[in-house]
């Protein structure tokens, strides 16, 4: 290995050189930084700055220390790939964190230096990541489900230049989709249904040499990992082959919420209740008899239709479904115009309670209303077939009474979507909503489950809010109503996006990168076996499912499907796993390099923890925005909660530490955390500090968790606020001067 | 009178939404509420009226004809265009409480001893007669219109804004003989009775 050349910078820009003495903190990188190349620079950023890093890069320095702003900031002008590389703080974690007065010059000083000290102690534990060794080979892209979602992924990355293998468990292509007459109209003036074009779909992807489609064929196996992955395909002859994947959408789909669970709305009891798929198929009927839709029960005019909405949804109960499924009032106002349009006669009257209607289905609705649908606000209560004609009773919403109508011919029940998501790998004898077992749809190999993780309502897990595709298994992205009930605009909006996620994942294996959050991060988890206990945390804790085990139960890493949140990390009891640049050591050494005062100095120390995907910009901003917080923090930006090891905790309180904080994202059902779990399981670590606490002879209040948001600018320099007062309160620790 | 509600009720069986599309003037605009309540917010009159603007589009649409037209709240419309400016749907609710209540009152379902539609007629009649608002007769009439005895009550209450009335020359006395005119009497009502056979005509009233 060639030799190892340490060099820091620090700046004097921005306003630092005039709220701390940069020369000091200059010498305390090369005399307690023990750095070699110290320079200090005017305007580190410039490109007079930057060209002398270069230079000195260029002249072998290996690692790289910068104490200037946030390591958030200036990213493009302080890249270099080919060294490690360590930013100080010190204009948003100092000085504008700060007021600028005389009396907080000394505090905040010496904030800076602890920032240089903690810059230049990571440094030297820091190795530059060479990247993974396991890189993909295939670029190809499996697309489970040849729905709507499934074609319109195929076609995307058709677009695109990726080859494409189709797998579809029916023998023939399009869906549910396939079985509409006419669809909701995606386009000006919104007026009518319109041709579904799904015709279009399937020739597109079946004319084109560059997708393999399989029919009646499904997942037997699914092993590997982006880039390399293996798809054993069970196909119709009852012979299997394999296709080698660089990514997966998962489009598979939804099953109808059963309309017989609802016999109440008449469902069974006459065949002139049908379900929304159920007058699809009569139009169909109609269309190609050249009649117009006749009554099943008896082949008769239809004069009057009524269609009742949420039919065993939005159910407070706990009988039907929760949710809203979001699609069907504009499928039921389609269906009121199928009548419509072809005879303004027909009497069609929609029962809503609230008329939910995306995208521009308010124009869509409006248009129905000028054709003569009446909507009226109530709750169906029951439907009573009679002979030719149901009885609908409902509540009307607005009058405040019972009302009903007679003598409908047709009733149509908009009944909500059932995600067909697969097994649940947490419940192997979960039923899904209509009271069926699943069966596996990916069967992945994985240690943690054959198929992707569920959240809630049987839909699978995917970052609601900031990454819709990404599901908690790498290179695999989830499209369409099995992550979350929608319609056809949304279901091809969604596998537009999650295929060009599957081609971003692909490619990034190609170099042995990783996949989001932590695009392009070429660090992965290392870890040393000799000492490793097989005691099975990692495996069992890693969100993402990307750690197997052996024979011997000892972890086996798959590098390509792991998001670099070091969960694994910070569960690791031996503290084996690390990474090249981010481990045990690197923080480990940042929290000793700070200088603790003595008790009796009056200046506790305060370790903050801090997510780097919230907690951390929350706080540059805070600062940016003039929010000033306490002198006393050290501030410490982490992977993610999940990856903090509790020597860290243990370590700061031995060290002399007042209080330690730690500030990562919502969990829960409604979690933000951008590693899904982690600061879930970082919590549920933490509730058992306490007891290390105890034996320590420390009080609880020393170790605090928080939940931090993006946005928290104001709360969160109280919350620190906050807590030095509790700090003030308990008193200085005991334990300083002994480390 | 009766003969005409039993008329629209054979010629719209069941159907009143359809009635009041064709027979009510901006009627055709009933379909297109929403039910999103704003007007009914909107109302100054919401508290005093048994029924919203929102409520009778969705009575309409209920078939609630009797109760739709003997509902005193389109005569409490004062014509104030709140519910009109703030309507999302835009649609134009004082015209239709106006139209609806004159419906109503064509049919002979309005309510008989609803004040507004009350005055409302007495109004039209006296202005209708001369081309010209007698406002003496026009406040004796609202104050008689409950009998004697109420009449000389309110009249005798009223008496000293009458008297400065008359003081500052703003009250003609002599107006309860005859009182002043328009120019062309006869022209005005000629006009008015044109107007009412082509309405009548549009709405589909007249053979
Ligand atoms: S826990 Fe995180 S860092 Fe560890 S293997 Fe899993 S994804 Fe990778
Ligand atoms: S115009 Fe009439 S209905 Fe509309 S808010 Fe005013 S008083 Fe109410
Ligand atoms: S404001 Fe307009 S749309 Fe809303 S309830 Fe009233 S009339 Fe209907």
């Amino acid at each position: 290995m060639a030799d190892l050349k340490y060099a820091a910078y620090v700046c004097s820009g921005c306003g630092i050189g005039e709220r701390i003495d940069a020369a000091q903190t200059a010498k305390i990188a090369e005399k307690e930084g023990k750095i070699a190349l110290v320079r200090q620079h005017p305007f580190l950023c410039s490109s007079d700055g930057v060209a002398l890093i270069r230079k000195d890069i260029g002249e072998g320095a290996t690692h790289v220390a910068i104490a200037a702003c946030s390591r958030r900031a200036k990213t493009e002008a302080f890249h270099f790939p080919s060294v490690a590389l360590a930013r100080a703080n010190l204009r948003e974690g100092v000085i504008w964190a700060r007021p600028d007065t005389d009396e907080a010059r000394e505090t905040t000083q010496e904030m800076a230096d602890d920032y240089v000290r903690m810059a230049c102690a990571e440094l030297k534990k820091m190795k530059l990541p060479a990247g993974n060794p396991e890189v993909g080979r295939s670029t190809r892209i499996l697309v489970v489900g040849g729905g709507i979602s499934g074609l319109t992924a195929a076609v995307e990355a058709r677009k695109t230049g990726y080859e494409v293998v189709l797998v579809e468990k029916q023998a023939q292509l399009g869906g549910w989709a396939a079985k509409l007459w006419k669809r909701v109209p995606d386009r000006e003036p919104h007026a009518a249904p319109v041709d579904t074009g799904v015709r279009e779909l399937i020739d597109a992807v079946t004319k084109d040499a560059g997708v393999k489609v399989y029919t009646n064929a499904t997942l037997a196996q699914t092993s590997g990992a982006p880039g390399r992955f293996n798809a054993t395909i069970a196909i119709e002859s009852g012979a299997s082959v394999n296709e080698e994947i660089g990514a997966i959408v998962q489009a598979t789909g939804f099953s109808l919420y059963d309309m017989n669970r609802l016999p109440e709305l008449g469902a069974g009891k006459s065949p002139n209740v049908v379900d929304q798929a159920g007058l699809e198929k009569l139009a169909r009927e109609a269309e190609a008899s050249g009649q117009p839709i006749c009554r099943p029960s008896d082949g008769g005019e239809v004069k009057s239709v009524v269609f009742v909405q949420c039919a065993g949804q939005r159910d407070e109960s706990g009988k039907h479904l929760p949710y809203c499924s979001g699609y069907c009032c504009n499928t039921s106002i389609k269906q009121a115009m199928y009548f419509k349009d072809a005879n303004p006669a027909v009497d069609t009257v929609v029962v809503y309670t609230d008329l939910r209607v995306p995208g521009n289905g308010e124009d869509f609705y409006r248009s129905a209303q000028h054709k003569g649908v009446v909507f009226t606000k109530g709750k169906v209560a029951s439907v009573e077939p009679d002979g030719n004609a149901c009885t609908v009773n409902f509540r009307d919403l607005i009058l405040d009474e019972d009302a009903r109508i007679e003598g409908a011919d047709l009733v149509v029940l908009a009944t909500g979507q059932v995600a067909n998501a697969g097994v649940d790998i947490e419940n192997a004898d979960a039923t899904d909503a209509n009271g069926a077992k699943p069966i596996s749809i990916l069967n992945l190999n994985y240690r943690q489950g054959k198929d992707l993780p569920k959240l809630s309502h049987g839909f699978a897990d995917s970052h609601f809010i900031c990454f819709p595709y990404e599901t908690r298994r790498t290179g695999i992205y989830a499209a369409g109503p099995v992550r979350r009930p929608m319609d056809i605009a949304q279901a091809m909006e969604d596998a537009t996006g999650a295929v060009l996620k599957a081609i971003q994942a692909a490619e990034n294996s190609q170099l042995g990168r990783s996949a989001h959050p932590r695009s392009g991060d070429l660090s992965f988890p290392m870890v040393r076996l000799d000492g490793c206990t097989q005691c099975k945390r990692c495996t069992v804790e890693c969100p993402f499912g990307a750690i197997d085990e052996d024979e011997k139960t000892y972890p086996v890493f798959n590098e390509s499907r792991c998001r670099r949140c070091g969960t694994c990390m910070g569960a690791c009891p031996v503290r084996v796993i690390s990474f090249e640049n981010y481990s045990v050591d690197t923080v480990g050494a940042q929290i000793k390099a700070v200088d603790i005062p003595d008790e009796f100095s009056e200046k506790p120390r305060i370790l903050v923890l801090a997510c780097e995907n919230d907690a951390y910009p929350a706080l540059d901003m805070a600062a940016m925005q003039g929010n000033h917080y306490s002198a006393f923090v050290r501030v410490i930006p982490v992977r993610c909660l999940g990856s903090v090891n509790t020597i860290w905790i243990t370590d700061a309180l031995n060290g002399g530490y007042d209080g330690v904080m730690m500030m990562g994202c919502k969990h829960g059902d409604d979690y933000q955390c951008h590693f899904v779990k982690g600061s879930a399981l970082a919590t549920e670590r933490m509730s058992k500090v306490d007891e290390t606490l105890k034996t320590m002879s420390l009080e609880t209040e020393r170790v605090a968790t928080y939940e931090v948001a993006i946005t928290d600018l104001k709360r969160l320099p109280q919350l620190i606020e906050d807590y030095a007062k509790v700090i003030d309160k308990i008193g200085m620790s005991p334990m300083k001067g002994f480390a | 009178m009766g003969a005409m509600n039993e008329q629209a009720l054979a010629k719209y069986t069941n159907n009143f939404l359809r009635e009041v599309e064709e027979r009510v003037e901006e009627g055709e605009w009933v379909k297109m509420c929403m039910q999103c309540g704003v007007c009914a917010g909107s109302c100054p009159f919401g508290p005093d009226w048994e029924h919203s603007p929102q409520k009778i589009f969705m009575m309409i649409r209920a078939g609630k004809r009797d109760e739709v037209l003997s509902s005193d709240s389109m005569w409490m419309c004062t014509s104030c265009y709140n519910c009109v400016v703030r309507c999302p749907r835009e649609l134009p609710i004082t015209q239709i409480m106006h139209g609806l209540a004159t419906y109503a009152q064509r049919l002979g379902l309005a309510p008989k001893m609803n004040p507004t539609r009350k005055f409302s007629l007495l109004f039209w009649d006296n202005c209708t007669r001369t081309g010209r608002v007698n406002e003496l007769k026009l406040a004796l009439g609202l104050y008689f219109m409950d009998g004697l005895v109420a009449g000389i009550k309110k009249a005798w209450a009223m008496r000293n804004t009458g008297l400065g009335l008359l003081m500052a020359g703003r009250l003609n006395p002599f107006e309860i003989l005859k009182g002043h005119e328009c120019k062309d009497k006869a022209g005005i009502q000629r006009m008015l009775k044109k107007a009412y056979e082509i309405e009548e005509k549009r709405r589909g009233f007249a053979k």
